[in-house]
C-alpha cells in the first residue's frame, strides 16, 4: 500500500475514534489536566517522550525526542495525525515496513492499550534508529480518554 | 450576584485572636443570584453559620464541592439545610476513578468519624458528578473542570445571566513541575482557561516562595504563584484564599502587601476575610 494511502486510512481511523471518546466540558481551549501534568512529567523526564490529544494531534515533545527527530518542537507545534504519521517510516526487526496503523502509538491510542514494540525508525534526515517504542493511552476521570503517550529510545 | 466569604482557611480551621480578620473557618464561598438562587462553594466550617443567613424559604440550594478534602466537607453535617426536608439540596462534586461522589462522601458522613449518615439526612439530597458538560443551576451556567491538586479537584466558573463571571479555584498548584512559572500560554496551564477573563477570581494564595519549597506537590500556590496566574487569566479582580493554620493576620497582609507590591497587578486584588462580601 503506498504511504500516502496508509496515512489517510490512519486519519480516518483516528477520526473515527474521536467521536467515539471525546467529551467534558469545553472551556475555551483549555488542554485537559492529564494533558497538562503528562506534559510536565516529559519535560522533566531524560527519555524521549511525545503526546497526542485525543484528536490525534501530536502536541508536544520533549528536548530528548526533539533530538531523535532532528526537530525543534517550538519550531514544529503542533502536528495533526496526517503530519507527524508522514514524518516517520517504521521497520521491524526483520526490516519489514510497519503500516502505520501498527505503530505503537497509533495502537495505543486507536485501542487504548498498552503497546511495546522494538523497531526501525527513520525520520527527516533519513538515518534508521533502532528504536525502543513504548505507548499507553492516557485514560482520566469518569474513564474519558485524553489521548496517548509514547516514551521511545535508542537502544 | 452577591458573593460572600463564609470561611477563607485552609487545611486545618484556625480560630484565635491571630487569624480575627482573615477568619478561622475553612474554605465556604456563599453566591446568590439577583433572581435568588442560591450557591454554596464547598463544605468547609464555614458553612455553618450560613444555616441561619440564607435567604428565608428558599426550597433548593446547590452546594458545589471542589474536592473532598476534609477542609472542604467538614462543615456539611453542620448545614441546616440537609436537616430540612422541605428544602431540596444537590450536592455537586467530583468522583474517583473508582468510586462515585455519593459513596466518597459517606465514607466522612458515617460512623465512626461522624453519627449521621447520608441516608439520615432529612433533605434527601442529590447527588451531581463533575466535572461535567456546563450545567444551568437556576439562574447561573456553571462549568468545571479538574484542575492541579492532589485527587479528584475541580475549579467551578459561574456565568450569571448578565454575563459576570465568578470563578473558583480554592486548592490549585498551576505551578506543579515547571521550573518557571508561568511558562506556558493559558491552554497549558491549569485552570486558566477556566478562569480566563473572570470578573472575579477566587484562588489558592497557601504559601510564601520559602514555604513552597519544601511543599512541592501539596497542591497549593504561592501568593506570587496566585498574582501570576491571575495575570495570565486576565481576571478583573482577584480575591486570595485558603490561608495557612499557620498564617496570623500580620503575616498575611505582609504577605499580600510585599506581593502585590512587586508585582504591581493591573487588576484589583482583595484580600480575602471572612465575611468580606462582593457585588459582581
Amino acid at each position: 500500500m503506498p504511504p500516502a494511502r496508509r496515512v489517510l486510512l490512519s486519519c480516518v481511523a483516528l477520526g473515527s475514534l474521536r467521536e467515539k471518546c471525546s467529551g467534558g466540558a469545553a472551556i475555551s481551549a483549555q488542554k485537559s489536566i492529564e494533558l497538562i501534568l503528562a506534559r510536565q512529567l516529559a519535560s522533566c523526564l531524560a527519555m524521549p517522550v511525545g503526546i497526542v490529544d485525543a484528536e490525534g494531534t501530536l502536541v508536544y515533545y520533549n528536548e530528548q525526542a526533539e533530538e531523535v527527530l532532528d526537530q525543534r518542537f517550538d519550531e514544529t507545534g503542533d502536528m495533526k495525525a496526517s503530519e507527524w504519521t508522514a514524518f516517520f517510516a517504521v521497520e521491524d526487526l526483520e526490516r519489514k515496513p510497519v503500516p502505520v496503523e501498527q505503530w505503537p502509538l497509533v495502537l495505543a491510542y486507536k485501542e487504548q492499550r498498552a503497546v511495546s514494540q522494538i523497531v526501525w525508525l527513520r525520520c527527516r534526515d533519513d538515518a534508521w534508529l533502532n528504536i525502543s517504542f513504548t505507548a499507553f493511552p492516557l485514560i482520566g476521570q469518569h474513564g474519558r480518554f485524553e489521548g496517548a503517550m509514547t516514551i521511545f529510545w535508542e537502544i | 450576584m452577591r458573593v460572600t466569604l463564609r470561611g477563607t482557611r485552609g487545611s486545618l480551621s484556625s480560630p484565635g485572636p491571630d487569624t480575627v480578620r482573615y477568619g478561622g473557618n475553612t474554605s465556604c464561598v456563599e453566591l446568590i443570584g439577583d433572581a435568588g438562587t442560591a450557591l454554596v462553594l464547598d463544605a468547609g466550617t464555614g458553612i455553618r453559620q450560613l444555616s441561619g443567613l440564607l435567604p428565608k424559604g428558599l426550597k433548593r440550594i446547590d452546594i458545589l464541592l471542589t474536592h473532598l478534602h476534609m477542609d472542604h466537607i467538614q462543615g456539611l453535617g453542620f448545614f441546616g439545610p440537609l436537616h430540612n426536608p422541605a428544602v431540596e439540596v444537590h450536592v455537586w462534586g467530583p468522583a474517583s476513578t473508582t468510586q462515585n461522589l455519593s459513596a466518597r462522601l459517606k465514607r466522612y458522613l458515617s460512623p465512626p468519624l461522624f453519627p449521621v449518615r447520608v441516608s439520615d439526612l432529612a433533605s434527601k439530597p442529590i447527588f451531581h458528578e463533575v466535572p461535567c458538560e456546563d450545567v444551568d443551576i437556576g439562574e447561573f451556567r456553571v462549568a468545571s473542570a479538574l484542575v492541579c491538586h492532589p485527587g479528584p479537584t475541580v475549579g467551578y466558573r459561574i456565568t450569571a445571566p448578565n454575563g459576570r463571571v465568578v470563578t473558583y479555584m480554592p486548592d490549585h498548584e498551576p505551578a506543579l513541575g515547571v521550573l518557571k512559572f508561568p511558562s506556558l500560554p493559558r491552554a497549558w496551564t491549569s485552570g486558566a482557561g477556566l478562569a480566563e477573563n473572570s470578573d472575579l477570581l477566587i484562588h489558592d494564595s497557601q504559601y510564601t516562595n520559602a514555604e513552597y519549597a519544601t511543599r512541592f506537590g501539596w497542591g497549593h500556590s504561592t501568593v506570587e504563584h496566585m498574582l501570576e496566574f491571575a495575570k495570565l487569566a486576565e481576571v478583573r479582580k482577584l480575591v486570595p484564599f485558603h490561608h495557612d493554620p499557620e498564617h496570623s493576620d500580620v503575616t498575611l497582609d505582609r504577605m499580600f502587601e510585599d506581593a502585590i507590591q512587586k508585582a504591581k497587578p493591573a487588576y484589583q486584588v482583595v484580600p480575602g476575610l471572612e465575611g468580606a462580601s462582593f457585588e459582581v
